[in-house]
């Protein structure tokens, strides 16, 4: 392994020539993180610029929630400013929940670890031979963290409005028994959507941006008890916001994948009732 | 029950150094420190290794134990295999004197760097109230025993010795956050903060929150905050309208940038 001269080996230090002395499988995690992130963002890629399969009544696929280009009927609850978009209608809107995962400080810690060994893991020397941190450009623009969680807010209420409509009832085509269409429906793809929708907010009222903003930011809590008690209540989730952001991560890649083998035809939904 | 515990220790000063073997008896129940003791008392007179309160208080023996930072007087043997060698070298980020001594004066230069409460005017009865609400989030910033731990693991300083001049690090990040929470200061630190503590050099890696003995949440309670109190300052639009068309936050008044 290449040593250097500015770091754990520089002159002043205790020599010990090796970068270092853990024999734990300290390589185990950000091993784990790298593998399963970058197959999230192959399959995520790869939904996001296919353009279709991602609507089968009455389920709208997350990565094309709000569709707000040239989708196909019953998807655009919120009608289709970008109709002359030429590409998919999930690149007009992925960039609020990218934005916000690529800025978490969660995401932060776990990619620089894992995708650029900044450090590897604690007491393992990284590879670089130099290193601003989040001073300068392009990094400096973790800053904005804040802005996409307002972003993330929003986001999150449409994808709360998808779930209501999750339970709309099914098509005749669909029907079951003796034909029954109307009332409500629910399906494994509604409670597929209930638990995303779940995680999307744990991760969402947990990040550390709101906790700031909720009541973080004050200096005299005694002066606004209501800021306080929300504040409280965020720094409880808080404490799991790591946890949240994988969950989140799996649920929504789960209600895709689902919607996407119901509109391709290769699986029925599975109705309750 | 007594056993031989294969030790392997870091033995040298500036001028150089190696790791050494021995083999010491020890028994159930000891640390790691009891363990260099009798091999300080029994083979090596002069071991050199700083300890004092033998309780994870007094924050004298940190060292590396198998290549993390810990306290020696709070590491079992009881955590590690019986057969298993346990290696101890000094903290790999500061300055070695010899063997596990290290010179970790560049804390104190950093403490002498960041400016002391600056506490507002008395009430009309000469004293000052503060509500423990106010208080208490501070408090957890106050178990900190200055052992230096999470200085010698932060990545920033460890791996880039260029960088100690312009980065104050953990330990002084959750001073900023105590003062900056603190209810009756009069100190703005935000801009300090950022720019000669360094605080946007911390990558929020948590490698520090990760070896803290008084388990403090450093990167959550402490650094993340500080960064969030920057961006309301620096980066936050809202704020700034705020700030213009005259609704701002009322709970920073009084208080003067250093
Ligand atoms: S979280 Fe920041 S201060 Fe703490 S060890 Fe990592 S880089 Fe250093
Ligand atoms: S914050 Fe924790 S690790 Fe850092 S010096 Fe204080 S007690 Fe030690
Ligand atoms: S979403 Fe993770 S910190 Fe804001
Ligand atoms: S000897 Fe005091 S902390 Fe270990």
């Amino acid at each position: 392994m290449a040593t250097t001269d500015h770091g754990v080996t520089s002159p002043t230090r205790a020599r010990i020539d090796v970068r270092t002395l853990r024999q734990d499988r300290w390589w185990l995690s950000p091993l784990t993180t790298f593998v399963v992130f970058t197959a999230f963002v192959v399959y995520a890629t790869l939904r996001a610029f296919m353009g279709r399969d991602y609507y089968a009544t009455p389920y709208l696929s997350p990565f094309y929630s709000p569709c707000l280009g040239d989708c196909v009927e019953g998807a655009s609850d919120f009608g289709q400013p970008f109709a002359w978009w030429p590409l998919s209608a999930a690149l007009i809107i992925l960039i609020f929940p990218l934005g916000f995962r690529m800025t978490c400080y969660y995401y932060r810690k776990a990619y620089y670890r894992a995708f650029w060994l900044s450090p590897p893991a604690c007491g393992v020397a990284e590879p670089h031979g130099s290193y601003s941190g989040e001073t300068r450009f392009p990094l400096i623009l973790q800053n904005v963290h804040r802005w996409f969680w307002y972003a993330a807010v929003l986001v999150g209420l449409v994808l709360t409005f998808d779930t209501v409509l999750a339970f709309r009832p099914m098509p005749a085509e669909y029907a079951v028994g003796d034909g029954e269409t109307s009332g409500v429906h629910m399906g494994l793809g509604t409670l597929l959507m209930i638990v995303n929708i779940a995680f999307i907010w744990l991760y969402t009222l947990s990040c550390h941006s709101c906790r700031h903003i909720v009541g973080g930011r004050l200096r005299h809590f005694s002066r606004h008890p209501v800021r306080y008690r929300l504040w409280t209540w965020v720094s409880r989730l808080n404490e799991s916001h790591g946890r949240w952001a994988w969950y989140s991560l799996f649920s929504v890649a789960i209600v895709d994948l689902y919607i996407y083998l119901l509109a391709t035809g290769t699986i029925q939904d599975v109705r309750f009732f | 029950m007594a056993y031989d515990l294969k030790l392997r220790v870091w033995r040298g000063d500036r001028d150089g150094g190696d790791l050494q073997d021995y083999t010491v008896e020890v028994s159930e129940g000891e640390v790691v420190l009891d363990a260099l003791h009798r091999l300080q008392a029994t083979q090596t007179g002069d071991l050199a290794i700083r300890w004092n309160c033998k309780a994870g208080k007094c924050g004298s023996c940190s060292a590396e134990v198998n290549g993390r930072p810990r306290l020696m007087c709070m590491t079992r043997l009881s955590d590690f295999e019986p057969e298993e060698t346990i290696t101890v070298t000094p903290m790999r980020t500061f300055p070695v004197i010899r063997d596990l001594v290290t010179d970790v004066s560049f804390n104190y230069r950093k403490a002498r760097e960041l400016p002391y409460a600056e506490l507002g005017p008395r009430d009309a009865d000469g004293k000052r109230r503060m509500m423990q609400v106010d208080v208490e989030r501070g408090q957890e910033f106050r178990k900190c025993i200055e052992c230096f731990l999470c200085q010698d693991v932060c990545h920033v300083v460890r791996d880039h010795e260029d960088n100690k001049q312009h980065f104050a690090g953990p330990r002084f990040f959750i001073r900023y956050a105590e003062l900056d929470m603190h209810p009756l200061d009069t100190h703005d630190r935000r801009k300090l903060a950022q720019e000669a503590a360094g605080l946007g050099m911390c990558n929020i890696t948590k490698c520090c929150t990760e070896v803290c003995p008084e388990g403090i949440h450093i990167t959550d309670n402490a650094i993340i905050p500080m960064k969030e109190r920057v961006v309301d300052r620096k980066y936050d639009p809202l704020v700034w309208l705020g700030n213009k068309i005259g609704i701002r936050n009322k709970d920073n008044e009084g208080r003067a940038e250093v």
